[in-house]
Formats: structure tokens, C-alpha cells, sequence
């Protein structure tokens, strides 16, 4: 056990000493500050100009949603991003051998850096969420419903990344895990979509479509769910975006999706233990 | 010192072991013995084979065919490893710890404890003369100086067995000595040493043994100890030599002949080489030269393998 605990510390080392982790909270502190700046300057107009205080509340209420939607895109593209070279890179480049003829069994070091980068995720998405909802407080007062649901949920979705990228790193190079990985976020995002699309349309053809995406990757089915539960009441204000609701993916699809991180990581480890190093 | 726990005669063990990759045979049929407490040379040419085989008795690769046993248990076992070294063929690492990280990490994963880590990071890597760069971090290494810390790290847990790839190839040529001096304290402590090198002339200075693998097989081996016992030849250049004194040469040589301006003979060891310059000098031959000769490794390599095929 401590072996994995030995990787899942050099892995957090790593992200630190290779300034990984800083560049990741630059970026997200340079997102909030469009996004306490873009809130601020919404404000002024509602002072500027009189509105009920209804249709304000929906507007603060939805801009916090877009920047909390940023904050999940970051924390998923930064996750992919970072963790692509973490097995694939260290396969390529050799430095796998010394660690891989320690005594470690394989899936140690896989689960190992794995739980170094979970590790990071949690912190990160944790610092950026609860910065998004400060800000968005501090200048309109505007508070969603079940942070922790919502928080809890883009966690899980940045795990989900994570599972795949860790199943493709063992499998393929950097560059090709990195573009299979952020495709596969594409067609998430797709999925995510077609399923919104689908609330209107009507057409089973989408449903299906969109279900059949959110299937091949579920990440993105995860977003919304955790957009439905941090908006509830608030529900409709952005009626057709990403930021908001009209199918809303059930529990099983949270379920459907811890199944499928547990299925990634069970190949990932089964191909690991057995392929060529 | 390891515990020594796992018992067997040899330290390593394989039989008929073969790596197919494809429709590339890498290795075909590999069976070999390594004893306990020997350096083992394993030479080939490129794509001999030797990089596969050292990575399949490492449980890296998996074999196609055939078994391999290291220190009595099977090369994929992971509890064994603890008592294996192993420096791959140009070693690299994370480039952001430095020297003295790097060689406590790899203690840590071989499961020693922070008590014996303190007392055996800094004698380990004074070991390999990296003493004065053990804050540094690695990125500024030379592909020498990197050679040296997996060294370092292939070894801080006194391992039995000792696996070290092309060792020497990044090394100047006094690296080069400090290897083969540590080698043969690794030897002298008790343990194996596996070795894949290109630098004949080193092997046959360090090594107990050798085998020569091409094509994926091994084709011959050597005790390079038994080597030394061997007869040596002897030429000698010299003018004026009495039928006396070269019928005196058969109190030291065998085999002597006689040719003009060369005598031709063999002897059983270097240290009478003297007396009979001696002898030859007192006898009034004009003496030219004398040359001790004996087929180098290299010669046999060559011999072995046959002429370069263009790889």
C-alpha cells in the first residue's frame, strides 16, 4: 500500500515542482477576474437602468452559472492536459524502467499517480469553485443552491477525464492520448448538446443521438446534473445553453458514469500489467 | 546488507526463453546460467537481442516462449525485485528532483526504511563521485553524471543481483574506471552482476564470464577466468641466438621454434617472461622485442560474430 502513496506523492511533487499546479491557478485566477469584472459591470447597468428584481436575480443567477461552467471547463481540459504525458510520456521516454522494475506491482503505479493526480483535482476545483461563488457573491449576492451536490459533481467529472486519459496513456503516445482525450470531451459536450436540443425538438433521432454521446463519454452529462443542482429554483433563466437545463440527466447517468471510470480504470489496469515496457 | 532469503544456486536462469515482436524475432532461444557472485558480460551486436532479454529477466517484457528465473523465483515476480539493481541503458528521470531525491526515492520504493535511507543516500552517491552535486537537480546533468546517479540508485539497496545496461556509455574514461571498481565491489560484497556492454576491452577486465548472443541466441560463452590460465603465446624478435640457449628456453617454454630473426613459443604465465629476457640477453642474442599475445575478446567477438553486416 505505501508504494501507491510513494507515486501519489511524486506524481503532486511533480505538479509543483514543474509549476503545473501554478500555471493551472493563474489561469483559473485569470478567468475569475473576467468574470468578477464581466459581473461587475452588469451591476452597473442594473443600477444605471430599473429592473424587478426577479428578472435581475435570473441574470446574476445565470452569469454566476457561466462562470461556473468556465471553472468546469478549466478543471477539465487542465486535467486532461496535465496528466496525457504521466504514463504515455514516461512509457516513451524510458523512465517507466526504473520504476517498473522496482517492487511495485504495475497497478500500483498506475493507481498511485492516479490518486496524486485526484489529489490535485480536488484541490484545485475546490479553490476554483468556491473563488467563482465568493466573487459572484461579493458583487451581486447571488448564492447557488447545493454548492457541495454541484461541487462534488464537477469533481467526479474531472475524474472521469482523468479514468480515460489514464486508459489511453497506457495504450497510446502523448500527442495521440491528448487528442483522443479532448475529442472524446468533444463529443461529451456534443452529447451534452443534442440531449439540450432534443428538450425542443422533440426528435427521437437527437435523443437517441445525444444519448448515444453521452454514453461514449459521460462527463459532460455530469455538468449538467450538477448545473440542475445548483440552480433548481432557478431553473430556465438561461433555458437553452449548456449553463442550464432542459433534459436533465437522472441519477443513473451519475451512476452510469461511476461505472464507466471504474471500467476505464480496470482496462487501463489490465493492460498495464500485461503490455511491454 | 539485503536479507538473503531467496536461495538457489543460480543467480539467474532461463530456459529456452524466445521474444517475438511481431513478425520480428528479437530473441530466439535464450538458455543461460548465471552463477552466484559472478560479473556476467553479455555481448552481441545491435539487435542482438541483449536490451530484450535483460528487459524480459526484469519482468519488463513478456516473454513470447520459455521460462526465466531470477534469484529461484519467476522474472515477473515483484517481491524478488527487492533484491535487484537495475540501471537501464541511458537512464533518465524526473529532471526536477535532484541527485539526492532521486536515489532516496528509489530507496523508498525498494521499501527501506527513512533510518537506513539517512545513513545510505550520502555513501551511496559518494560511491559514484557525485558527493559535491547531491543538492543539484538533474536537469543540469551530464549524460555522464545521469549515468552515474542510476547507478547510484540501482545499487542504494545493496541488491544481490545487479542488472546494468551499457553502464559505461555516457562515461569519460575515468567513469569508466570507478564502474568497473565498484562492479567488482559489488562482487566482492557477494553479489551478481549482469552486464551488457559494448566496450569489449572492459569486459574482458572486469567480467567472469561472458556469452555472446546473435541473433537472439547465445552462440558461445567464455570463463574469462579459465581464459587467464591459458597458455600464452610468445614472440620473440631477436637476432644471434645460440642452439644452447634456445634448447634452454624449454626450462620456462613449450613448443619453442625457431625461425630466423624469430622465436616462436608459449608459456604457462607472464611472470617468467623476465628470466627468459634474461637468459636470451646473457646468451648474446640481440633481442628485439618480445610479445606476450593472446586473443583478445575482441578478436573472439569478432571471430564469433563474423564481419560487420552493416547494422
Amino acid at each position: 500500500m505505501s508504494a501507491i502513496w510513494i507515486m501519489a506523492g511524486i506524481t503532486m511533487r511533480e505538479a509543483a515542482r514543474r509549476k503545473i499546479a501554478w500555471t493551472a491557478l493563474v489561469a483559473g485566477a485569470l478567468l475569475l477576474a473576467v468574470f468578477a469584472i464581466a459581473l461587475r459591470l452588469q451591476v452597473l447597468q442594473f443600477q444605471s437602468r430599473p429592473m424587478s428584481p426577479f428578472v435581475r436575480y435570473q441574470v446574476e443567477a445565470g452569469m454566476l452559472m457561466i462562470g461556473l461552467y468556465t471553472c468546469d471547463l478549466l478543471a477539465v481540459v487542465l486535467t486532461i492536459l496535465t496528466s496525457i504525458d504521466t504514463l504515455a510520456g514516461e512509457i516513451s521516454s524510458g523512465t517507466i524502467h526504473a520504476i517498473a522494475t522496482k517492487p511495485i506491482a504495475r497497478w500500483q503505479i498506475l493507481i498511485g499517480k492516479f490518486l496524486g493526480f485526484v489529489g490535485m483535482i480536488v484541490a484545485y476545483v475546490v479553490i476554483t469553485f468556491y473563488a467563482t461563488i465568493g466573487v459572484a457573491y461579493a458583487v451581486t449576492g447571488v448564492i447557488p443552491e447545493h454548492p457541495v451536490r454541484g461541487l462534488l459533481l464537477i469533481i467526479f467529472e474531472c475524474i472521469v477525464a482523468l479514468g480515460i486519459t489514464f486508459l489511453l496513456g497506457t495504450w497510446f503516445s502523448t500527442l495521440t492520448t491528448g487528442v483522443l482525450a479532448l475529442g472524446l470531451q468533444g463529443v461529451a459536450f456534443m452529447g451534452g448538446w443534442l440531449e439540450q436540443v432534443s428538450g425542443f425538438s422533440q426528435s427521437q433521432h437527437i435523443v437517441t443521438l445525444g444519448v448515444i454521446s453521452s454514453l461514449i463519454m459521460p462527463g459532460e452529462s455530469l455538468w449538467r446534473r450538477a448545473a440542475y443542482e445548483m440552480q433548481t429554483s432557478l431553473a430556465g433563466s438561461l433555458s437553452f445553453s449548456p449553463f442550464a437545463n432542459v433534459s436533465i440527466p437522472s441519477a443513473t447517468a451519475v451512476v452510469y458514469a461511476a461505472v464507466y471510470l471504474c471500467a476505464a480504470l480496470a482496462v487501463a489496469i489490465v493492460h498495464f500489467q500485461r503490455r511491454d515496457l | 546488507m539485503t536479507d538473503l532469503n531467496v536461495s538457489t544456486e543460480y543467480a539467474i536462469e532461463t530456459r529456452g526463453l524466445r521474444k517475438v515482436f511481431g513478425s520480428h524475432v528479437a530473441v530466439r532461444d535464450l538458455s543461460l546460467t548465471v552463477s552466484r557472485g559472478e560479473i556476467f558480460g553479455f555481448l552481441g551486436p545491435n539487435g542482438a537481442g541483449k536490451s530484450t532479454s535483460i528487459k524480459m529477466l526484469l519482468g519488463l517484457v513478456r516473454p513470447t516462449g520459455g521460462q526465466a528465473f531470477v534469484l529461484g523465483a519467476p522474472a515477473r515476480d515483484v517481491e524478488v525485485r527487492r533484491h535487484i539493481g537495475f540501471l537501464p541503458e541511458d537512464f533518465r528521470f524526473y529532471d526536477w528532483l535532484t541527485a539526492a531525491e532521486l536515489v532516496r526515492l528509489h530507496g523508498r520504493l525498494c521499501g527501506m526504511s527513512a533510518a537506513k535511507l539517512r545513513a545510505r543516500v550520502p555513501e551511496v552517491i559518494e560511491l559514484v563521485g557525485l558527493t559535491a552535486h547531491r543538492d543539484r537537480k538533474l536537469r543540469g546533468f551530464s549524460k555522464g553524471m545521469l549515468q552515474r546517479i542510476g547507478l547510484a540508485q540501482a545499487l542504494v539497496h545493496e541488491p544481490e543481483l545487479v542488472f546494468l545496461d551499457e553502464p559505461t556509455s555516457g562515461l569519460d574514461p575515468i567513469g569508466r574506471r570507478m564502474v568497473r571498481d565498484i562492479l567488482r565491489a559489488e562482487r566482492d560484497r557477494g553479489a551478481t552482476v549482469f552486464l551488457n556492454s559494448h566496450f569489449l576491452s572492459e569486459i574482458e577486465v572486469t567480467c567472469d564470464r561472458v556469452a555472446f548472443l546473435k541473433d537472439g541466441e547465445v552462440v558461445a560463452s567464455q570463463d574469462l577466468r579459465a581464459a587467464s590460465q591459458e597458455a600464452i603465446r610468445v614472440v620473440v624478435q631477436a637476432r644471434n641466438v645460440s642452439p644452447n640457449a634456445i634448447e634452454a628456453l624449454g626450462a620456462w617454454a613449450d613448443g619453442v621454434e625457431a625461425q630466423p630473426d624469430q622465436l616462436r613459443f608459449r608459456v604457462r604465465s607472464r611472470d617468467v617472461l623476465p628470466a627468459i629476457m634474461r637468459h636470451l640477453v646473457s646468451s648474446g642474442a640481440d633481442v628485439f622485442a618480445l610479445t606476450p599475445d593472446r586473443a583478445s575478446l575482441e578478436e573472439t567477438f569478432v571471430t564469433i560474430m563474423g564481419e560487420d553486416r552493416g547494422l
